[in-house]
């Protein structure tokens, strides 16, 4: 109990950090691949202490309880992963604060933010059944749910369920809101014409969408590494090739329409998903 | 023991008050007596909790046979009156049936000697829970139904006003839901639920005047009487095979186990298929809609589609891992995934409601075909869930309908601006339907484990996987519409009867009460169900429960948070493409007009639309139920 605790308070204090990093890192390659030279490494920290100490202007009041709804339930997912807990929960908790984002969007009553709330909608519509079934694979192959017991399996998961693994990468990049998938809202200037979702986000608000950004990365690479926890560091290896393979697709492609999104998506996962289970169970 | 006397209260005493409805002229006395009575059955089915709760399964010893021969009699006098009615509006299918169906009950009545059939009536924790669904939602309802049709009729004056008539219907209806829970005799247990088809029947078509109103009553009428004559065809196997006709009490067919009881299961799953509007037969459920709203609620939450599960769970011990079992659990998944797509595609807010409620019927059926002991776990706690928060979602829906003059989602844009109680009564029921941590989503997870437990369960969890996601987008998009609140709304809350409150509130607490308190539920109700039948018995796991009541309180706390939001805050106008822009939602258009921002939302009704995947549901669902039946052919010949 004592070290899941630990883990979890761990998780809510040290992961914006290393998100910040990690975005650090990913504006420097993405940079490099430009021919710029980029900014500094802890850039997305400046940033969210600069969008704290700007003016608190929001077009409705309530909308900064959707965002802080959003923020508390995205590190209430990472905690509980981080503490083993239950992942078809994990994932449910997730699906909480991401409907609390749109939620957000919604309540601003804003052209822009409400397109940008029906696409990041589809963007959960396509991601949730990957997300369920990587689940299901884990507990195929181990027996159990609870992210502990998965994390200490003897080998790696990848090994049992290598088809999912795909599968949860290809998602990765609408969950980091990475281009061809950044639909409802992008990091890159030249994608859209008005910032999609966080359009009516300022300040503290906007600043609470980045933290909680920071915390989903960190997350969802840990899912990633979960597929390889019984070899920490070849995990972190994958990790690694993985985030880079993100930024590679993220700058070499552009945006898609969201039909070709969910199709592909909900594609991915039902391959992925009926040859790797049906496998699991036949065998 | 005088408990019986109570079963026999609650299954007489509203029939006793249906009589007394239909004398009864509208008026302030009428209205006050229909508030007593449910309240007096509200308060039956609590004491019915406190009796038998943890008493484990109690059978009791009723004389049958005048009983029986009243039944046989009142079903002659119902057929008589449905042919009749058949004749009369050309309905020659249904007339068909109805001959076939009663010809089928009588030959299999002349089969069976009578026997001393003893245990006519019983009652174990699944009845237990049955009953407070339908006396306590089922009771809120009909009181909701007074302020409402008072608002309805004002709102229809061409209508003839057949008031006292609806009052006794309903609450036969709920007389013949108890019989349905408390028959431990087939024949009762048919007889009620013919009833329950025949009551739905006058009640869809309460606005007989209207032909399309005709047409969907007797659509439901047939659909249900296919299901009856399945019902019916199980006493005729019986009658042939066991002429004593000890295989009559459910508890006994039930203990015979698969290799005896296999073919009436799947004879009674068909029917219950049919009761629960699963496709092909979904499109009853979905004309029901014409009927007013408190019929539909009464439908969808407490009655009729309930009796349909409940048989269904029943049986789901002898549909443990069998063929007919996983083919009714194909039905399910099927119809989950493709209703909740349909769902998408629905502007109407009664229409999105009642595919979603066929989408949740089918993950029910789904478990129960699975039928292991995880399963029936997870479709019991489902029943729970479902039926509070769509009993709290139409009436809510009702209410709004009266004061907007819509039932379109996109007419319902802001309202928790302009009718905030309702709204955020509407918005905790949308909740309790798809968000975690709310009922739901508990039940969802139960029904991923069960199926993951289960021989060839993956293609459910693909099934289930696919759905739910789907689930979140239709839930979704209505939330966000109802908090797309404007500038400064129009109250229009000042109207709302005293009736209608005193339905909606109860309901909001009950399904906030569930939430937290479900481990409780799980453990005094279901859980002795689950374990008197298989032994075993599934639950959430301590440490999984802590995080959803952890969830359940940070939610309910996090709009504290708004205190603190109010305060000091710059408010600023949109951004409307760079054009001056005021905060109530208006810009500078082209020459210079003032004109407001309307925001719709997406439909994708393309991917989506409800006649494209109704035809593949009803195809794929027509093929599974095929194949049992032609099963049990097979069975019946070798």
């Amino acid at each position: 109990m004592i070290t899941e605790i630990i883990f979890a308070v761990g998780f809510i204090i040290l992961a914006p950090f290393i998100g910040a990093l990690i975005g650090g890192m990913d504006r420097k390659v993405t940079a490099r691949m430009q021919g710029r030279v980029g900014p500094p490494v802890l850039q997305p920290l400046y940033d969210v202490f600069k969008l704290f100490e700007k003016e608190k202007a929001v077009v409705r009041n309530e909308v900064n309880f959707y965002i802080f709804s959003y923020l508390i339930f995205v590190a209430f997912t990472g905690a509980l992963f981080f503490s083993g807990s239950d992942i078809l929960l994990v994932i449910f908790a997730l699906t909480l604060a991401h409907v609390f984002l749109i939620l957000g969007a919604y309540a601003t009553t804003s052209p822009y933010s409400h397109i940008g709330a029906e696409r990041e909608l589809l963007q959960l519509m396509a991601v949730e059944p990957m997300l369920i079934l990587a689940a299901a694979g884990f507990y195929m192959a181990t027996g159990s749910f609870a992210v502990k017991d998965i994390a200490l399996w003897p080998e790696p998961l990848f090994m049992t369920i290598p088809l999912l693994f795909v599968g949860i990468v290809y998602v990765l990049t609408i969950q980091l809101r990475k281009s061809p998938f950044d639909l409802a809202t992008t990091h890159h200037a030249h994608q859209e014409l008005v910032k999609g979702l966080t359009t009516e986000f300022a300040g503290p608000t906007l600043g609470m969408v980045e933290i909680a950004h920071l915390y989903e990365t960190v997350f969802f690479l840990g899912l990633v590494w979960l597929f390889f926890a019984s070899m920490p560091w070849l995990g972190l290896l994958v990790v690694i090739v993985v985030y880079f393979l993100e930024i590679l697709v993220d700058n070499t492609t552009t945006r898609v329409r969201w039909q070709v999104m969910l199709r592909s998506a909900w594609l991915v996962a039902l391959v992925a998903g009926a040859i790797n289970l049906g496998v699991l169970a036949l065998l | 023991m005088y408990s019986v006397e109570l079963l026999v209260f609650l299954i007489l005493f509203p029939v006793l008050a249906a009589l007394l409805f239909c004398i009864l002229p509208n008026g302030r006395l009428r209205d006050a007596i229909v508030v007593l009575v449910s309240a007096v059955i509200i308060v039956a089915t609590l004491y019915l909790f406190v009796l038998f709760a943890g008493g484990g399964t109690v059978y009791f010893d009723i004389e049958s046979g005048m009983i029986s021969q009243i039944m046989t009699g009142l079903e002659v006098i119902i057929s008589a009156g449905l042919l009749y009615l058949a004749a009369k509006y050309r309905q020659y299918l249904i007339a068909g049936l109805v001959v076939v169906q009663l010809g089928v009950v009588l030959y299999a009545e002349l089969l069976i000697h009578e026997t001393a059939a003893l245990n006519n009536l019983f009652i174990d924790p699944f009845s237990i829970i049955m009953a407070m669904i339908i006396g306590i939602i089922g009771s809120l309802i009909c009181v909701y139904s007074v302020g409402y049709m008072r608002d309805y009729h004002a709102h229809h004056d061409e209508m003839p006003d057949k008031r006292r008539w609806f009052y006794a219907l309903l609450f036969v209806f709920l007389a013949s839901m108890f019989g349905v829970v408390f028959s431990n005799n087939l024949f009762w247990l048919f007889f009620f639920w013919e009833v329950t088809t025949l009551c739905s029947f006058l009640l869809i078509g309460y606005n007989w005047g209207d032909e399309q109103t005709r047409k969907n009553a007797f659509w439901a009428l047939l659909l249900n009487l296919v299901g009856g004559l399945g019902f019916a065809c199980t006493f005729a196997w019986i009658g042939l095979t066991d002429p004593s006709g000890g295989l009559v009490m459910m508890d006994t067919l039930l203990a015979a186990g698969p290799a005896v009881a296999m073919i009436p299961a799947a004879l009674i799953g068909f029917a219950g298929l049919t009761k629960a509007a699963q496709m092909p037969f979904s499109s009853w459920l979905v004309g029901a809609m014409i009927a007013p709203t408190p019929v539909s609620a009464l439908l969808h939450s407490s009655t009729m589609v309930k009796a349909g599960v409940y048989v269904i769970i029943r049986f789901a011990p002898i549909y443990n891992v069998t063929m007919v079992g996983y083919l009714i659990s194909l039905v399910g998944g099927v119809t989950f995934l493709l209703a909740s797509g349909i769902a998408i595609s629905q502007s109407n807010a009664k229409k999105v409601l009642a595919y979603s409620t066929i989408a949740n019927l089918g993950l029910v059926v789904a478990c129960a075909g699975i039928g292991s002991y995880a399963a029936v776990w997870a479709a019991i706690l489902l029943i729970v869930f479902h039926a509070i928060a769509k009993s709290l979602l139409f009436l809510s829906v009702g209410t709004v309908e009266h004061k907007i003059g819509s039932r379109d989602i996109e007419d319902m844009t802001g309202l928790l601006g302009r009718m905030p109680k309702v709204a955020v009564m509407m918005m905790i029921g949308i909740a309790g339907m798809f968000l975690a941590p709310f009922g739901m989503l508990i039940s969802k997870w139960a029904a991923l484990v069960a199926f993951l437990d289960a021989q060839y369960g993956f293609i459910l969890v693909l099934l289930l996987a696919f759905g739910s996601a789907v689930t979140v987008f239709f839930w979704t998009k209505w939330l966000g519409k109802l908090i797309e609140v404007a500038w400064k709304p129009e109250p229009l809350e000042v109207k709302i009867s005293n009736h209608e409150y005193s339905a909606l509130v109860p309901l909001t607490v009950l399904m906030v009460a569930v939430c937290i308190g479900f481990p409780l539920l799980s453990s005094y109700l279901v859980v002795p169900y689950v374990f008197g039948i298989y032994g075993m018995t599934a639950t959430l796991g301590q440490a999984n429960t802590i995080i959803m009541v952890m969830m359940v309180f940070m939610v309910l706390v996090m709009p504290l948070t708004l205190l603190h939001f109010r305060k000091d805050r710059k408010i600023l106008p949109h951004y409307v493409g760079g054009r001056p822009a005021t905060p109530d939602m208006h810009f500078k258009g082209s020459l210079g007009v003032q004109r407001p921002v309307a925001l719709g939302n997406y439909y994708l009704t393309n991917y989506f639309g409800e006649q494209r995947l109704s035809h593949i549901g009803n195809g794929v669902c027509i093929a599974f139920i095929a194949l049992m039946l032609a099963g049990i052919l097979l069975g019946v010949i070798a």
